[in-house]
């Protein structure tokens, strides 16, 4: 039942006139290597050069946050998007790797003996171990039957977590101390800063071993087992075994970046195996697309930010955020970084120039009156339910009395200016759209 | 002894609330191949709407309202929600339902705030219906049983009398086929997820006074809804009663007896190790049934997709 | 290309973690809490009762230190262990020195673990943890650290003081215990039968079990067990939904006698149960709300309902928090020096407005209260929980209970 990136390939109908850097096939044909090391380079330099710009430990700590959100990502999508097999219990992965690797923390002699930065590399055993059990059976199939005992084996093993204390340590977990490994070239990793380049360091590397995967006749076999495994089969390759060594190694990654979790936090609970775990990197990896490799690298970075960052401007983070994934599915299935690639092409045609000025008669005003919007959902939410008395409120900086009449009529306003603006100049934007995408006179 | 009876009636009215949600969604599953999650979102729906319509006027006129409201609901989310992304294919769907469960919570707490709604059995209905050694059965109970028995019967007519009926069954299969006979399908569909959150939109009716009206009620009853209809077998509504009550019955009977993990491996022979105490296993050695009554669908669950993907009384795979 | 989203969400997201640190109160206390989420409205409910606190006992008096106003900041940690570490890391770089958090016992060891290890990493930044409500006894026995208060009395204090009471019940002869399945339930479960044991020997206790946490969605399979054990008092650590479903369950399907509990009261508990749990549900608490403690606490609490109306004080320990610290700051006249103020906590005597003397055991950092027994009731009440009519009435109380209680404490000292 589920192949989602021929769908989310449908709805980008221009594939084939399109060079897209992230497409296996085209890279090898169009690329040269340098074009093809570039973006890595870029990577690094730019992990390299980010605590220079945010010192900050909390900044640094969101930065870990995300990095590990994007292994874990990248490694769902090794299932969801280049193997169409759709988890809902992926953080027992994650989870388990993590919890091996703070019980590795905790054997003294052993840790002592092992310096931190390849600790990660045991919790990618433990996933990929437990991985090679689970998938034993539930790789047979794909569609709703692997998803249901995806679901059914998630549950179990969380549930799990609260009753064998003896591995998972009940409702407060396992902790440990990270400072207690053999030191690094002298590095103890007591300030979040070393953390931080050790996190990174791993995102780059098993960003770059995934994608390295997806290369190899068994990642391409993947997508193949994908969109047709009764083809497959025909060609002599066993969908179960292409499906099973997609779960394993997915198991892998996924555990490795529970390791970096239990670097970073010293501390693992049931939070990193239950089924909000599971539904939430699901959502991550569909917001920021399947389609392409780098997709849920973006979505990683935007729910990190989401789920940190504007929780603390607002209670309502959660209902922005269900609503930015109503949007996102509804409006750009492809997701955000296929909203990115819808651009490829009409840079390929040298258009792009076209799209500025309806974008910025569009974009801009529509973004105001969201953002009007929301400020009317806050001054509803706080007219509601803020203490009898308290009539002062902050959206956006600006200070006003909540039941006065005036901040609802500017409110008001400037949603109806701004999403009507918008609605008159959506056609001019639709049609410079379809004339960027055109080559020459008409591809 | 006369426990068992208790507990064989506590079993149905728990298997029989899972029916309700479990039958709209069977039928919306082997229609649409959605799997929706936010199905038990429009349960908690109907317990909210129910709960407000009852302080204004009274719990029956709740009870035939707020299933309306939440079936409308679901058409409109149908319309024009689910058949736009329909067309990109089955991971947004479930991805739109997964988001639409997100925001029916935050809006629910919204509107009702965080905490659990004074939402309680009518005064008509409370009192003890009879009791069997000490332990009394609650008229409200009594009064589920027979709407859920009412609705599985009235579904069952529908279904199989009806010629409405006739061709969403046909449509179950050959949608296309169908259509092509002139039957408008996008408003069976349509049809079929209205009723079938309405139904759920019943049970929460009903439920919500005895199992509480708060923001995690759909959360909490979440994932073994999914479970229930993959047991079943998918599209099927006797499979989707079946699982229901086996679901209500095992779980009911794991509570009620303390079955001890260490009992069972003894009478297979398994000898308890000595120094319980230190031994790795110690927490699965000291597994009791009510720890893991919860879980037991789940297990369930898996060993019939090893074992008979199709499910129970299901005819085809996925 | 994504380098370039990325760079843009981390600018976006500096400029607002330096927006929020941007406007300040002199001392700043953060709130780490579920603010958002299944266990929302307990956090909230928390997070108002603070302000409230830091507004009316502090600023509204003039300040603190010659003037400095307290602010409570609210940080969400979605009751996650992951999430409240992080926000414990910019509550840290917003320049906040004291945390104060309670729900979850989980959520509570993450932090104190996570704050001793940040404490010796960075002596610069220390900050003090304040548990207002976090009830596990581990936290002041072998995990204890000289950064951790705790202003709740612990699950063994509160089950000493309940079966001094229930002992005292002639009419309770068998006994069942059910609770969570997580380190809260058994601390309760055995402490209950440790104590029932060692004070009443001619106690049966019929039924001690132990549920899932959040996860079940009918009770009455328990309540069917609890009824056929012929027991005549129920004791449960329960709290949230469970609490209620459980309550409920047992009263509904035909269990007549008491029921001890933790946590049966507020959040929309009290006004659930309403009619049907009255002189049924037994709640042990601190702080005297029936009869009020005394008129200054009475005019606090109609302060607070004028402000929030549909507002209830079911944790009158959060007054205390703010007392004492405020207290503590005063005397150890600074309010950046964490060490100078929690030796002053250490070992404070202070006389609180809901009643009782109080004081913080310098041995392991545990509280030591007067604690009450009440019961559910609508008759003769101060003040009712949830705009329900019903309240909790006090019919008894052990003075500074569990004064002499033994800690496996090693405290160890900057």
């Amino acid at each position: 039942m589920i192949d989602p990136v021929t769908d989310v390939k449908g709805a980008r109908p221009d594939e084939q006139i399109t060079t897209n850097p992230a497409d296996a096939s085209q890279r090898m044909r169009m690329q040269t290597p340098m074009i093809a090391v570039a973006p890595w380079v870029i990577a690094i330099l730019v992990l390299l050069f980010l605590p220079l710009v945010f010192t900050n430990n909390s900044a640094l700590t969101i930065m870990n946050q995300m990095s590990i959100t994007i292994i874990f990502a990248l490694a769902y999508n090794m299932l969801l998007g280049q193997a169409g097999m759709l988890s809902f219990g992926h953080a027992v992965y994650a989870g388990v790797g993590g919890f091996a690797c703070m019980h590795i923390m905790n054997m003294t002699d052993f840790f002592a003996s092992i310096p931190l930065v390849i600790l990660p590399i045991f919790g990618g055993l433990f996933g990929m171990g437990l991985a090679m059990i689970v998938g034993s059976f539930s790789t047979r199939s794909a569609g709703t039957v692997f998803a249901m005992i995806s679901l059914g084996v998630g549950e179990l093993i969380a549930a799990s977590s609260v009753i064998i204390v003896a591995f998972f340590g009940g409702e407060e977990g396992v902790s440990g101390d990270r400072t207690y490994a053999q030191p690094f070239f002298g590095v103890e990793f007591l300030q979040q800063i070393e953390v931080y380049y050790l996190t990174a360091a791993w995102v780059i590397v098993s960003a770059l071993l995934m994608f390295l995967w997806s290369r190899t006749p068994v990642g391409r076999m993947a997508n193949a087992v994908r969109d047709n495994p009764e083809r497959a089969e025909f060609l002599g390759y066993s969908s179960r075994w292409v499906r099973f060594y997609s779960f394993v190694a997915s198991g892998f990654f996924a555990g490795i970046a529970g390791g970096l979790f239990a670097i970073n936090y010293e501390i693992l609970t049931e939070e990193n195996l239950n089924t909000t775990s599971s539904g939430v990197i699901l959502l991550v990896t569909f917001l920021g697309g399947v389609g392409f490799f780098f997709g849920p690298i973006i979505g990683a970075v935007v729910f990190t930010l989401v789920q940190t960052v504007l929780s603390l401007q607002t209670e309502l983070w959660a209902f922005y955020a269900g609503s930015l994934f109503l949007a996102t599915v509804m409006f750009f299935p492809g997701g955000l970084a296929g909203l990115l690639m819808m651009h490829v092409p009409v840079f390929k045609l040298g258009k792009a120039g076209h799209l500025v000025m309806p974008y910025i008669k569009t974009l801009i005003p529509a973004a105001i009156g969201v953002l009007g919007l929301a400020a009317l959902v806050e001054m509803t939410f706080h007219y509601r339910h803020a203490a009898t008395g308290d009539n002062e409120m902050t959206v956006f900086w600006t200070t006003f009395d909540s039941h006065t009449l005036l901040p609802w009529l500017i409110a008001g306003a400037i949603t109806i200016i701004g999403l009507g603006i918008a609605r008159a100049t959506a056609p001019d934007l639709k049609e410079a759209w379809n004339e960027a995408n055109t080559a020459g006179g008409g591809a | 002894m006369d426990l068992i009876l208790v507990n064989l009636i506590d079993g149905l009215v728990t298997g029989l609330l899972l029916f309700m949600l479990s039958a709209g969604l069977t039928l919306i599953f082997s229609m649409m191949g959605v799997l929706n999650f936010a199905h038990a979102s429009f349960y908690m729906l109907g317990a909210y709407f129910a709960y407000q319509i009852s302080l204004a006027l009274g719990f029956w006129l709740g009870l035939l309202i707020a299933p309306l409201i939440v079936g409308v609901i679901g058409a409109g989310v149908e319309r024009y929600g689910l058949r736009r992304v329909h067309q990109y294919g089955h991971v947004p769907e479930l991805i739109f339902t997964f988001g639409l469960a997100l925001l029916i919570e935050e809006l629910v707490q919204f509107i009702w705030g965080k905490n659990q709604m004074p939402y309680n059995v009518p005064d008509v209905l409370n009192f003890t219906a009879f009791s069997i050694s000490g332990n009394s059965i609650p008229a409200f109970k009594v009064f589920m049983i027979f709407v859920s028995v009412g609705i599985f019967l009235g579904l069952l007519f529908v279904l199989t009398k009806t010629r409405v009926g006739m061709i969403i069954q046909a449509a179950l299969s050959y949608p296309r086929t169908v259509e092509a006979l002139g039957h408008n399908v996008p408003l069976i569909f349509m049809g079929v997820f209205g009723v079938g959150t309405a139904l759920a939109g019943v049970a929460g009716v009903i439920a919500g006074p005895v199992l509480g009206t708060f923001p995690g009620m759909a959360f909490v009853l979440g994932s073994i809804v999914f479970v229930t209809i993959v047991i079943g077998g998918l599209g099927s509504l006797w499979g989707a009663l079946v699982a229901s009550l086996l679901i209500g019955w095992i779980t009911t009977f794991a509570k009620s007896y303390n079955i001890e993990m260490e009992g069972i491996l003894n009478a297979i022979g398994i000898a308890t190790p000595e120094n319980l105490s230190d031994n790795p296993l110690r927490d699965f050695w000291a597994l009791t049934s009510p720890q893991i009554a919860d879980i037991l669908p789940y297990i369930l669950m898996v060993l019939i997709l090893i074992f008979r993907p199709q499910g129970l009384f299901g005819k085809r795979e996925s | 290309m994504k380098n370039i989203t990325k760079f843009g969400a981390v600018s976006a997201l500096s400029l607002i973690i330096g927006a929020s640190s941007a406007f300040a109160a002199d001392i700043k206390i953060a709130f780490i809490d579920p603010l958002s989420g299944p266990f929302a409205s307990t956090g909230t409910n928390g997070l108002h009762q603070f302000e409230f606190a830091a507004e009316y006992m502090v600023n509204d008096k003039g300040g603190l230190l010659d003037g400095k106003t307290m602010e409570v900041v609210g940080f969400d940690n979605k009751i996650s262990p992951k999430e409240s570490l992080i926000q414990l890391q910019v509550a840290i770089d917003q320049g906040i020195r004291f945390i104060v958090q309670g729900n979850s016992s989980g959520v509570a060891n993450a932090l104190t673990e996570a704050i001793e290890k940040h404490n010796k990493r960075n002596p610069d930044s220390r900050v003090l943890f304040l548990n207002y409500a976090a009830v596990d006894p581990a936290l002041t026995n072998e995990k204890c650290n000289f950064w951790h208060f705790r202003f709740d009395a612990n699950a063994d204090i509160k089950m000493d003081a309940l079966t001094d009471v229930m002992v005292e019940n002639k009419d309770i002869k068998k006994v069942y215990i059910i609770g969570q399945d997580y380190s809260f339930g058994k601390a309760v479960s055995d402490a209950a039968n440790r104590m029932l044991k060692d004070k009443a020997p001619e106690i049966e206790v019929v039924g001690d079990e132990l549920h899932p946490i959040g996860k079940v969605k009918d009770f009455t399979p328990y309540a069917r067990k609890v009824v056929s054990s012929g027991a005549d008092a129920v004791i449960t650590g329960n709290w949230g939904a469970d609490m209620l479903g459980l309550g409920k369950s047992i009263i509904e399907n035909g269990f007549e006698g008491p029921i001890y509990t933790y946590y049966a009261a507020g959040s929309g508990i009290t006004a659930a149960f309403g009619e049907s749990g009255k002189d049924r549900i037994r709640l042990i608490s601190q702080g005297s709300i029936n009869p009020i403690g005394s008129e200054e606490a009475r005019e606090l609490y109609n302060a607070f309902l004028k402000k929030y109306p549909d507002g209830n004080i079911d944790q009158s320990r959060i007054f205390n928090t703010i007392g004492m610290l405020s207290q503590a700051i005063e005397e150890a006249g600074t309010a950046d020096d964490v060490v100078a103020v929690a030796t002053a906590l250490e070992s404070m005597e202070y006389e609180s407005m809901w009643g009782g003397k109080l004081f913080m055991r310098p041995q392991d950092h545990q509280l030591i209260q007067d604690m009450h027994v009440g019961v559910h009731t609508n008759d003769g009440l101060d003040f009712d929980y949830d705009q329900s009519g019903y309240g909790i009435k006090n019919e008894s109380t052990v003075e500074m209970a569990s004064m002499d209680s033994p800690t496996t404490c090693e405290m160890k000292r900057p």
